[in-house]
């Protein structure tokens, strides 16, 4: 890394551990996590080294990385950690800190399948799998491409087939407690 | 016997079929299943990746109704719920917290994930008394995901590295549960939706490895596990250029199949890939 341009913000450690504590600092750089990441093939940063620049205060870096996306918060870090370090959970609150933060997504339809999710949830209560689908591929933008290319066909083989099945509902369930859900899940700005 | 039940949303949708078995089977035990009244999504994935506060309210408003629920008991057949909920009692301190006693009271049943309270041994000592068809020919790995096991000090695993609750319910039913080292091994979850493609590379290794091992059919407790192995299964294959024609089966399908509850092969024929070829084979089905 070159030393130019390093501009670290102390003070960054300090705030997310407030959320936590996801007890960053006892990492000693063992690696264990990134040895038995499922998702690290697909990460731009291992696991560990997103802990040590945290530690070095390389915020930018972390909030922007692809890494905290593509996690597949399987746990399987934070089980295996001798340290006790909560590195899955401490992945949540990055991608939490950088969409309040306004960091743009690297990997925005992760983010949109989150978005649309929480989404289908604040109106009913709970989810309605007949939407989450048809709003993911709006909300993404892939909507547009599968009509291009012609692969909407094989979402809307999948639906179809699950409707034969009896295995999707044409009509959601809206619990009684909505409001309760709706002010739980209200966006916070 | 009544003991609460909180199905989760899948359950109402993709995994009627396991909602179907699980009341079948439930029924057929003498355990009456009592929902949790008026309950709401758990928040899954996507509240505890951008939104950490929903993902502990969400639960914890389940917790509340759940406490209101004259049983000692509750069952949670989605990991991923059973995940969300333990780790709601976490986040108050645990059961015996103040806060957790203010917040949801003294009244909260013990949350059990629906393959380990079969498990039990009680349980297994009726289910082999039960059981009319053995499944003998029947080789399967048993495959746990992730959420029933991780992080083991929430979800109160005995062994979160190699869990033993399918592998002990797949032998009380007379089939064979082959060792193999993947039962853990994340199967992508959400990514299969946004990131397929590291979904297919996730499940295929999983597949090569079943096969690898000699078994038949995978055995899960989990829906979005059985989903993700079960409803992708012909594109992962043409993406990998390999047939792999795995049944991914639900554990209470299998005790159906193996106790004569009704409906059985019913649940069955509701999967993307035909597991009834295998079970004629293995003369469990006709």
């Amino acid at each position: 890394m070159q030393q130019t341009g390093l501009s670290p913000d102390f003070t960054f450690l300090e705030r997310v551990e407030a959320a936590g504590p996801f007890h960053a600092t006892e990492c000693f750089q063992c690696r264990k996590c990134t040895n038995g990441c499922p998702a690290s093939f697909a990460m731009d940063l291992f696991p560990d080294q997103v802990i040590r620049l945290a530690l070095l205060g390389q915020k930018q870096e972390v909030l922007s990385s692809q890494t905290i996306w593509v996690c597949a918060a399987c746990e399987t870090c934070s089980t295996r950690c001798p340290n006790g370090v909560r590195i899955a959970e401490l992945m949540d609150h990055l991608k939490e800190m950088a969409v309040k933060e306004g960091v743009p997504s690297p990997q925005p339809q992760v983010l949109a399948l989150h978005q649309s999710f929480l989404e289908n949830v604040r109106l009913t209560g709970r989810v309605f799998e007949g939407a989450l689908l048809p709003v993911f591929l709006l909300r993404s933008g892939q909507m547009r491409s599968k009509i291009e290319k012609g692969t909407w066909r094989d979402e809307a083989r999948l639906g179809w087939k699950l409707l034969r099945k009896k295995r999707l509902s044409l009509l959601p369930t809206v619990i009684k407690g909505r409001g309760e859900i709706s002010a739980i899940l209200r966006p916070s700005k | 016997m009544k003991v609460t039940y909180y199905p989760g949303c899948s359950l109402e949708g993709t995994a009627r079929d396991y909602a179907d078995s699980i009341h079948a089977v439930c029924s057929s035990f003498g355990i009456e299943l009592e929902e949790v009244p008026d309950w709401n999504c758990c928040g899954a994935t996507a509240a505890h990746s951008i939104n950490h506060k929903a993902g502990v309210e969400l639960p914890v408003r389940n917790l509340k109704l759940a406490a209101t629920v004259a049983n000692s008991e509750m069952l949670v057949p989605c990991p991923l719920c059973f995940n969300r909920l333990k780790t709601a009692v976490w986040q108050l301190g645990g059961e015996s917290s103040s806060r957790f006693q203010a917040e949801v009271g003294s009244r909260a049943p013990r949350i059990w994930d629906l393959a380990n309270y079969f498990a039990g041994e009680e349980m297994l000592r009726k289910m082999e008394a039960a059981v009319t068809k053995p499944l003998e020919k029947l080789k399967v790995v048993c495959y746990y995901g992730c959420m029933a096991s991780r992080p083991p000090e929430i979800t109160g695993a005995a062994d979160h590295e190699n869990p033993q609750s399918l592998d002990l319910i797949v032998k009380a039913l007379g089939a064979t549960p082959l060792a193999w080292p993947y039962k853990t091994d994340c199967c992508g979850a959400s990514l299969m939706i946004s990131r397929p493609d590291m979904g297919y590379r996730l499940v295929g290794k999983l597949y090569d490895m079943a096969l690898r091992v000699g078994a038949e059919a995978v055995v899960v407790s989990c829906q979005m596990c059985q989903s993700n192995l079960d409803m992708y299964q012909d594109k992962i294959e043409a993406e990998m250029g390999r047939k792999f024609s795995l049944p991914i089966i639900y554990f209470t399908e299998l005790i159906g199949l193996a106790c004569g509850v009704p409906g059985a092969e019913g649940w069955l024929s509701r999967h993307f890939t035909d597991p009834l070829p295998l079970l004629r084979r293995t003369g469990i089905a006709y």
